[in-house]
């Protein structure tokens, strides 16, 4: 018999009951709750009489719609100005107070983005299964977990069972060997890979990402990885755990200590593939070939080096590929063969679960640091991934870069990625974006989103478009 | 939960790859702590020329007469006919709550979305994958045929056209069983509450550090 995966490991131990029909009841150590795919879940609960199963492992924090100026989120929920945002926020309160359900608050200094707060409080370690009502919850593979976005009504039935029903996936190998060129970084990998594999490649897979580019990337770049996965349609993306998954976690709040800690250290060397294991798929890119992306188009296989130009709907293959490039140019205002570095951008936002970690700040400062924001930009902004981010990034004086270069320096949410808070594109505008979809209207009503890393984000600040970081 | 048996209705057209869960229901309506209403406001920005806002009456609204859904043809559509990867992106279950409170109980395309496909059938909606010639077909025959209807009936695993061809489809047992009967599915893990504390048992004694308490 072949070795297994580490998507197979994760599976059987986790496997509570394995039905005749195809599906399973997988065990769920960890569910993440944000305000707005649990309020009717809650309400399912109460309708149906039921409790959480298992209190402990919910971890509640409000995210999507929480105000990013701070005059408006030194008011807690009360200042929340838009009256729908305010309700939702306070519904989970409200919800986490009747299950006894524990959350980070809005104006708590842990709060944050879900996928930046479970890892770096520790709330999501390697060796669980994750779960959360929110699709980039693959981020947290990064760590040698099985994590993937859920619906509502299974955000309910892990409340109430602390079991998913689940039909085991195909594994899937992406590996990227070399060593990437200077300015080059994780988003560009994970761009690179679903520029390859198409949005929908990954569909009925979990993927795990090796080989050396990811072994030799950063716990915050193999987040950004693990969480594009679904934008290559994998609901999981997974990492290998190794010495830097185990130096990542430990000293975090509420990651085991002591004798616990040794415990779990060797169990969580045993999360790797097998050498012998067989995956389904294998997709192999070189590290040398992988320039700094940008997306031109509305999903984000629509995706180009920076030294590209965008396609021609007359070259396409097939008549839909055809229609898809017409519509996408249509909407992005944007004609066949312009170069990307062509661009005019009108808004910058860096942040979102994607890009909105120390390391990217401190990226996208070093690009800034004693330049000025081009007069063409209306608004570049950074907005934290999470109080502690902002708290670090404010003790390495990464604010004042930014804020002397002229980008506004906010408070954590998920802000312009989904543009649920007041933070958003007008129509038309192009938008150099750190996030992860480039959907129409997802920034806003008729916004334009390209997108790229923090560097690329932060020297397209600059420059008012895009240029190559790696000639900065 | 309701059920699904059999389904006969109007088939309406939504001709595009990788439709994403913002298109079918864009951000600003997912702030409603309901799961009802959404309708409305499905494709909100295909089917509207101005932007939506919640809690607005959209029978004001500027309609966009290009996109199908507004023709007359289409009025009172049961199932709707998509290209491939339908429901990509967000995991929101707010798009089949939208669908189905639209009058959506079936949809057949190429290929689904893994988080999508799933919640559908959390929702007494039968997303049917068939193979891109036969989709592609079906499209020809309803842009062909005003009043074009096709009957789904889910215990045969059968789709009827109306000239009675017959194409047969998959679904997983387990889910079928479920949408048949309209069962709810938390109701059907908790007949297992036993094995689920036998095996919670075990896991807390063999890895102890995921069980700590939040604080």
């Amino acid at each position: 018999m072949s070795g297994q995966t580490l998507y197979d490991k994760l599976w059987h131990s986790h496997l509570v009951e394995q039905r005749d029909d195809g599906s399973a009841l997988i065990y769920i150590d960890r569910q993440l709750i944000h305000e707005v795919t649990s309020p009717q879940a809650f309400e399912g609960l109460r309708l149906s009489g039921r409790k959480p199963w298992r209190r402990d492992a919910n971890l509640a924090v409000p995210d999507h719609n929480v105000p990013t100026e701070k005059s408006e989120r030194e008011g807690g929920i009360d200042g929340i100005i838009d009256p729908i945002s305010r309700l939702q926020v306070q519904t989970l309160d409200d919800n986490c107070k009747d299950f006894d359900i524990f959350e980070f608050e809005i104006n708590d200094r842990r709060q944050g983005i879900v996928h930046v707060v479970g890892p770096e409080q520790g709330a999501t370690l390697p060796g669980m299964t994750i779960v959360c009502g929110d699709s980039h919850t693959s981020t947290h593979g990064a760590l040698g977990a099985l994590a993937h976005g859920i619906g509502t009504s299974e955000v309910e039935h892990v409340m109430a069972t602390q079991c998913l029903v689940q039909q085991k996936m195909k594994n899937m190998l992406v590996r990227v060997d070399g060593t990437l060129q200077p300015g080059v970084t994780a988003k560009d990998v994970v761009l690179a890979i679903i520029g390859e594999i198409g949005t929908a490649g990954g569909t009925g897979y979990a993927i795990e990402f090796g080989g050396d580019v990811i072994r030799a990337l950063s716990m915050e770049g193999r987040m950004t990885v693990c969480n594009m996965a679904i934008e290559a349609g994998a609901r999981a993306g997974m990492i290998a755990v190794d010495e830097k998954t185990i130096e990542y976690v430990e000293g975090r709040p509420y990651a085991p200590t002591g004798e616990a800690w040794q415990r779990a250290v060797e169990a969580w060397r045993e999360l790797h593939s097998d050498d012998d294991a067989v995956f389904d798929r294998v997709v192999e890119l070189k590290a040398e070939d992988i320039k700094p992306q940008v997306t031109w188009g509305t999903s984000p296989e629509m995706v180009l080096p920076v030294d590209g130009t965008v396609p021609d709907p007359a070259n396409a293959q097939t008549g839909s590929e055809r229609e898809a490039i017409s519509r996408a140019l249509e909407y992005m205002g944007l004609r066949a063969g312009q170069a990307i570095t062509d661009i005019k951008l009108d808004k910058v936002f860096i942040g979102s679960c994607t890009n909105s970690r120390i390391e990217d700040l401190r990226a996208a400062a070093a690009v800034v640091k004693g330049r000025k924001v081009a007069d063409s930009i209306k608004l570049a902004m950074v907005v934290p991934g999470s109080g502690r981010v902002k708290e670090q990034a404010e003790q390495e004086g990464l604010h004042e870069v930014f804020i002397e270069a002229g980008l506004e320096w906010r408070e954590p949410g998920c802000s312009m990625c989904l543009a649920m808070n007041s933070d958003k594109l007008g129509a038309g505008e192009h938008c150099a974006s750190t996030s992860n979809r480039n959907f129409e209207g997802r920034q806003g009503f008729g916004g334009r989103t390209h997108l790229v890393s923090p560097a690329m984000a932060a020297a397209a600040a600059v420059t008012g478009h895009f240029v190559d970081v790696r000639d900065w | 939960m309701k059920s699904f048996t059999t389904v006969q209705g109007i088939a309406a057209p939504m001709d595009r790859a990788n439709v994403d869960t913002d298109l079918i229901i864009p951000k600003q309506f997912l702030k409603s702590i309901k799961r009802s209403g959404f309708g409305p406001n499905l494709f909100d920005e295909l089917r509207y020329l101005d932007q939506g806002e919640p809690g607005q009456d959209c029978s004001d609204r500027p309609v966009n007469e290009d996109f199908p859904l507004n023709h007359a043809r289409y009025q009172g559509a049961s199932i709707l006919l998509a290209r491939e990867n339908f429901g990509c992106g967000s995991s929101r279950e707010h798009a089949p709550w939208a669908l189905d409170d639209y009058g959506f109980r079936c949809i057949i395309a190429p290929s689904f979305a893994d988080i999508f496909y799933n919640n559908c059938f959390k929702n007494g909606i039968l997303p049917i994958e068939l193979d891109e010639a036969i989709v592609s077909r079906l499209f020809e025959e309803m842009y062909a045929n005003e009043g074009y209807a096709l009957t789904v009936d889910l215990e045969r695993q059968l789709i009827v056209t109306p000239s009675a061809e017959e194409i047969a489809f998959d679904v997983d047992g387990f889910r079928k069983h479920c949408l048949l009967n309209g069962l709810d599915d938390i109701g059907l893990t908790l007949e297992s509450a036993e094995k689920i504390r036998e095996f919670e048992a075990r896991w807390r004694d063999q890895s102890p550090w995921l069980f700590g308490k939040l604080a």
